[in-house]
C-alpha cells in the first residue's frame, strides 16, 4: 500500500448518539467529506447520558478535545435533552476549571441524522482550534 | 473478563483495505489482552466467513468476537446472529466500525486511517473484554403502520400489510390517488393504462377494512419511536359533502370563475378551483382548491353538495411503523435549456404525455398539425454540469414506448430520438427494436457536445453532431420537440425533515445499504420504497414496496420488538435516596424502595428505555447503563488513545 500523509492533529473524542448523530457521522464518510483522523467516536444512546467523569477522564488521559454530538431537538428520548445535555457540559466545564483544565477543550452542538456537513466543520474548527492553542 | 476473543478484520472487497492496511490492524491487536485469533476476511459478511465464525467459535471456544468492517447500522445483527448460531449469548459480540468512519472519512489518508482503525479495533476489544450475557427487552408495539403516499407504491404497501393483518393509515397529501402513475394512459409492458392500474389497485385498498384512506392529509407532527410512533396528521377539507349529484357537480365546475394552470396537465391546460383531474378519479369526489377559491359563492347556487363549513381536522395516528412512498417529481428544465420555455414548440415528455391524451385524429399543439417529431434524451439526468449525475432509468423505454404510440396512433409521424445511448434495459428492448423496425431514426451525440434547438424563421431545427455516422452534422426541421426529462426528488419533502430521512448524493431518501438492507432507513422502524428512494419504473416501485411493507410488517406483527437491554442499573450500596434520578427521567422508571434500613433508587426494566438521562444526574455515581458502564466507556477512552 502506498504510504499518504499523516496527520498528527489534536485527538478528539466524539461523543455521538446512536440515533441521530452517529448516522450524521457514517453519511459524512459515505459522502468522502474527509475530517482528521484523530477524531474518534463512542456512541452513546443520548447525549444527556454522558457522564462529566468519562469526559475527564479522556481530557486527563490524553486526549486534547473532546466534542459532544448532542442529539438537540431531535432526540427521541424527550424535549428535554437539550436542557440536560446543556447542565452537563456546564456542571463538566465547572469540574474543568476546578482541575485547571481550558473548557475549551469541551465542545458541544447539536448534530442532527442528516447533518454530516455540520459534523465535518465543527471537528476541523475545533481540531484548529486545539492545534493552535497548544502552540 | 473475556479470555479467548476472535477478532476478524474485513477488506470490504477494496474499500476498507484500499485505504487502511488491514494486515497491519490485525498484526497490531493480534497479542491484546484476551486475544485468542485474529484474521482478516475479504468479506465478513459473505456466508463462508461466517461458517468460519461459526467453526472457529465452536472448536476454538471463542468466549466473545469483535468484528471490524463497515458501520453497525448494517452488521450488527448480522455478526450478533452469527455468534448466536455458534451457541454464544449475542452480547459477547461487538462491532467496529471502519469503514463509514474510516476508510471512507479518511481516503485521503492512508496512514492516518489505518492508526486510527487500530485504535478502534483496539477500543472494541477493550469493551468486549467486559461484556455480559444478556437478554433482550420486550416492548408492546402497535399493529399498525403509516404509508406516507397513496400511488402505486403506497397503494399496493398499504394492500400487502393489510392482507398481513396490520391496521393500515394510507395518508395522501392529495385530494385524489394514484400520484404520477394516473397521468400516464398507456403503460409498458403491459398496455395497461394508469387509471387502469390505479382503479384496481384502488378497489383492493377500498375492500380492506383493515386500510383507512385519509386524502389531503399531511403529517405535520412526529414524536415516539419505532414500535410506537404518534403522528399528527392534518387533515384539510374538500368542502363537498358525500355523494355529490354530478350534473349539479358540472354546473358547479362551469359557473366557477376561477381558472388556474391545471398541474395535473403540467400546465398545457387550465381548470377551475373546484375540480378533479378526470371524470372517474378516485376517491370519486371532488375538491374545491381554497388557494384559489374567490369565495363568490357562485358554485353553491346551483350545487347542494358544496360545504363550506368544513373544518380542518387534526388526528393522532398510533403506528408502530412508517413507510414512505412520497414518489418523485419530473425535472423541470431551466428557462432557455433546449430552448424550453423561450421556443413555443418545445416542451417536456410528461406534457407530451398529456398532449397525445387529449389529441385523437390527429396531433396538434398550439393549433399546428404534429408530423416530425424530435425527442431528445436524459435532460435532467446523467448531467455532467448540473447536480443530476444519475440516470433516471425510465425515460428511455417510457418515451420510446410513447413514440411508437403516437406512429400508431396518427398518420404520417417522423419520430426522431436524439439520445446519448438508449437504455431499454430488460424486457424494454423490444420497443427499442420494434421502434427501430416502425422506421424511427436514432442519432446520438455525446455528453459534451449535445444537440443545439435553433428557431429560424416559423421553423424549428434540432442539429446534431452524429457519432453513429462519423460524426456527420445532421439537422431536422421538427413541428415539436419534446424533452425527455428524468425524476427528481419530490420538491417539497417536508415528510423527509420531520422524520430525519438522510438523502443520498443524488438527493432521494436514502437506504442503509443499497444491496442488503435496500428498504430500511437509519431511522428505526421507518422503511421507504418506491421513487421516493430513486428513480424507477412501476414494476421496481412495486418490488420495493412489497420489500418494505414486509419489513414494516416484521416490526409490528408480533406485537412486541426486543429491544436492547441497554437500561439503567443502580449500585444499592451508594445509593442514598435522593430522587434526582426520578426527576430526571422521562419515562418514570424509577421508585423509591426501602433496602437494608434504607432508600434506595429501583429501575423498573421494562419501562426504562435506556436513555441514559439518569446517569450524569446521580451525585454518587451510582447508576449506569447495562452494556455503558463506566468501564467499558473509560477502558474504551484508554484504548482509543494512540500510544505512538
Amino acid at each position: 500500500m502506498a504510504s499518504g500523509k499523516v496527520n498528527h492533529g489534536p485527538n478528539i473524542l466524539v461523543f455521538s448518539t446512536e440515533k441521530i448523530s452517529d448516522p450524521a457521522i457514517d453519511m459524512a464518510g459515505l459522502l468522502k467529506l474527509h475530517y482528521p483522523p484523530t477524531v474518534y467516536t463512542i456512541p452513546v444512546p443520548c447525549s444527556s447520558a454522558i457522564k462529566p467523569k468519562w469526559i475527564l477522564h479522556a481530557l486527563e488521559q490524553g486526549f486534547d478535545g473532546v466534542f459532544i454530538a448532542a442529539d438537540g431537538t431531535d432526540c427521541p428520548y424527550g424535549e428535554s435533552c437539550t436542557e440536560k445535555t446543556g447542565e452537563l457540559v456546564s456542571r463538566t466545564m465547572e469540574m474543568m476549571k476546578e482541575k485547571g483544565l481550558d473548557t475549551a477543550r469541551l465542545k458541544m452542538a447539536a448534530i442532527c441524522s442528516v447533518c454530516s456537513e455540520a459534523f465535518v466543520k465543527h471537528v476541523k474548527s475545533f481540531s484548529q482550534y486545539l492545534s493552535q492553542s497548544s502552540n | 473478563m473475556k479470555q479467548k476473543i476472535g477478532v476478524y478484520i474485513c477488506h470490504c472487497g477494496g474499500n476498507i483495505s484500499d485505504y487502511v492496511d488491514v494486515e497491519k490492524v490485525r498484526q497490531s491487536i493480534e497479542h491484546d489482552e484476551g486475544v485468542f485469533l485474529a484474521k482478516t476476511t475479504m468479506f465478513a459478511c459473505a456466508d463462508s466467513n461466517q461458517k468460519e465464525m461459526v467453526e472457529d467459535i465452536e472448536n476454538e471456544k471463542l468466549d466473545s468476537v469483535v468484528v471490524a468492517s463497515c458501520s453497525p447500522k448494517l452488521h450488527l445483527l448480522t455478526f450478533r446472529a452469527v455468534t448466536e448460531r455458534a451457541g454464544l449469548n449475542k452480547y459477547n459480540y461487538v462491532h467496529a466500525n471502519i469503514r463509514e468512519q474510516v476508510s471512507w472519512a479518511h481516503s485521503d489518508n492512508k496512514e492516518g486511517a489505518t492508526q486510527k482503525a487500530i485504535q478502534i479495533v483496539k477500543a472494541a476489544i477493550a469493551k468486549v473484554r467486559n461484556a455480559e450475557s444478556l437478554e433482550p427487552i420486550k416492548v408492546k408495539a402497535t399493529n399498525a403502520v403509516a404509508v406516507i403516499g397513496a400511488g402505486v407504491a403506497g397503494m399496493r404497501a398499504a394492500i400487502e400489510l393489510a392482507e398481513a393483518g396490520a391496521d393500515v393509515y394510507l395518508i395522501e397529501r392529495e385530494f385524489f390517488v394514484g400520484g404520477r402513475v394516473a397521468q400516464w394512459d398507456d403503460l409498458c409492458i403491459t398496455e395497461e393504462t394508469g387509471k387502469e392500474l390505479i382503479t384496481r389497485l384502488y378497489d383492493e385498498v377500498m375492500k380492506h377494512k383493515h386500510v383507512t384512506l385519509f386524502t389531503g392529509a399531511e403529517v405535520v407532527e412526529n414524536k415516539g419511536s419505532v414500535g410506537n410512533f404518534t403522528l399528527k396528521v392534518k387533515v384539510t377539507p374538500r368542502h363537498f359533502k358525500l355523494n355529490c349529484i354530478s350534473n349539479e357537480l358540472q354546473k358547479a365546475i362551469d359557473v366557477c370563475p376561477v381558472e388556474v394552470p391545471d398541474e395535473f396537465n403540467f400546465n398545457i391546460t387550465t381548470r377551475k378551483a373546484i375540480y378533479h383531474n378526470y371524470p372517474s378519479e378516485y376517491p370519486q369526489l371532488p375538491a374545491i382548491d381554497m388557494k384559489n377559491c374567490t369565495r363568490c359563492g357562485e358554485c353553491e347556487k346551483v350545487c347542494n353538495s358544496i360545504d363550506f363549513s368544513q373544518k380542518t381536522e387534526y388526528l393522532n395516528l398510533k403506528v408502530g411503523s412508517i413507510l414512505l412512498a412520497t414518489g418523485f417529481d419530473p425535472y423541470e428544465p431551466k428557462h432557455g435549456e433546449f430552448g424550453y420555455g423561450e421556443i413555443e414548440n418545445v416542451v417536456t415528455f410528461p406534457q407530451f404525455k398529456r398532449i397525445v391524451h387529449y389529441c385523437d385524429d390527429k396531433l396538434i399543439y398550439k393549433g399546428k398539425e404534429i408530423k416530425n417529431i424530435a425527442y431528445i434524451y436524459c435532460v435532467g439526468s446523467r448531467q455532467v454540469d448540473g447536480e443530476n449525475k444519475y440516470c433516471s432509468r425510465y425515460c428511455c423505454t417510457a418515451n420510446i414506448h410513447t413514440a411508437i404510440t403516437v406512429k400508431k396512433k396518427y398518420k404520417n409521424i417522423h419520430n426522431f430520438h436524439f439520445n446519448r445511448g438508449i437504455r431499454t434495459y430488460g424486457k424494454a428492448e423490444i420497443w427499442y427494436d420494434e421502434s427501430s423496425r416502425l422506421g424511427d431514426i436514432y442519432l446520438q451525440s455525446f455528453e459534451h457536445d449535445p444537440p443545439v434547438i435553433e428557431k429560424r424563421g416559423d421553423q424549428t431545427f434540432v442539429r446534431i453532431k452524429d457519432i453513429l455516422t462519423t460524426n456527420k452534422e445532421l439537422e431536422v426541421v421538427a413541428d415539436l420537440v419534446v424533452l425527455v426529462t428524468g425524476m427528481v426528488p419530490r420538491k417539497d419533502n417536508s415528510i423527509a425533515n420531520l422524520l430525519k430521512i438522510p438523502k443520498g448524493r443524488d438527493n432521494f431518501f436514502n437506504e442503509i445499504h443499497m444491496k442488503l438492507r435496500p428498504v430500511e432507513t437509519v431511522i428505526d422502524g421507518v422503511t421507504i420504497s418506491g421513487a421516493s428512494q430513486g428513480p424507477k419504473n412501476i414494476m421496481e416501485s412495486m418490488n420495493s414496496a412489497l420489500a418494505a411493507a414486509t419489513k414494516s410488517f416484521e416490526l409490528v406483527a408480533s406485537g412486541e420488538l426486543a429491544l436492547e437491554p441497554t437500561v439503567a442499573k443502580v449500585d444499592e450500596q451508594s445509593c442514598d435516596w435522593c430522587g434526582k434520578c426520578e426527576e430526571a427521567c422521562p419515562y418514570s422508571a424509577f421508585d423509591k424502595i426501602e433496602k437494608d434500613g434504607k432508600f434506595v433508587a429501583r429501575v423498573n426494566a421494562a419501562v426504562c428505555k435506556g436513555c441514559g438521562m439518569c446517569l450524569p444526574v446521580c451525585p454518587v455515581n451510582a447508576l449506569d447503563l447495562i452494556g455503558l458502564t463506566d468501564e467499558d466507556v473509560e477502558s474504551m477512552i484508554d484504548a482509543l488513545i494512540p500510544t505512538v
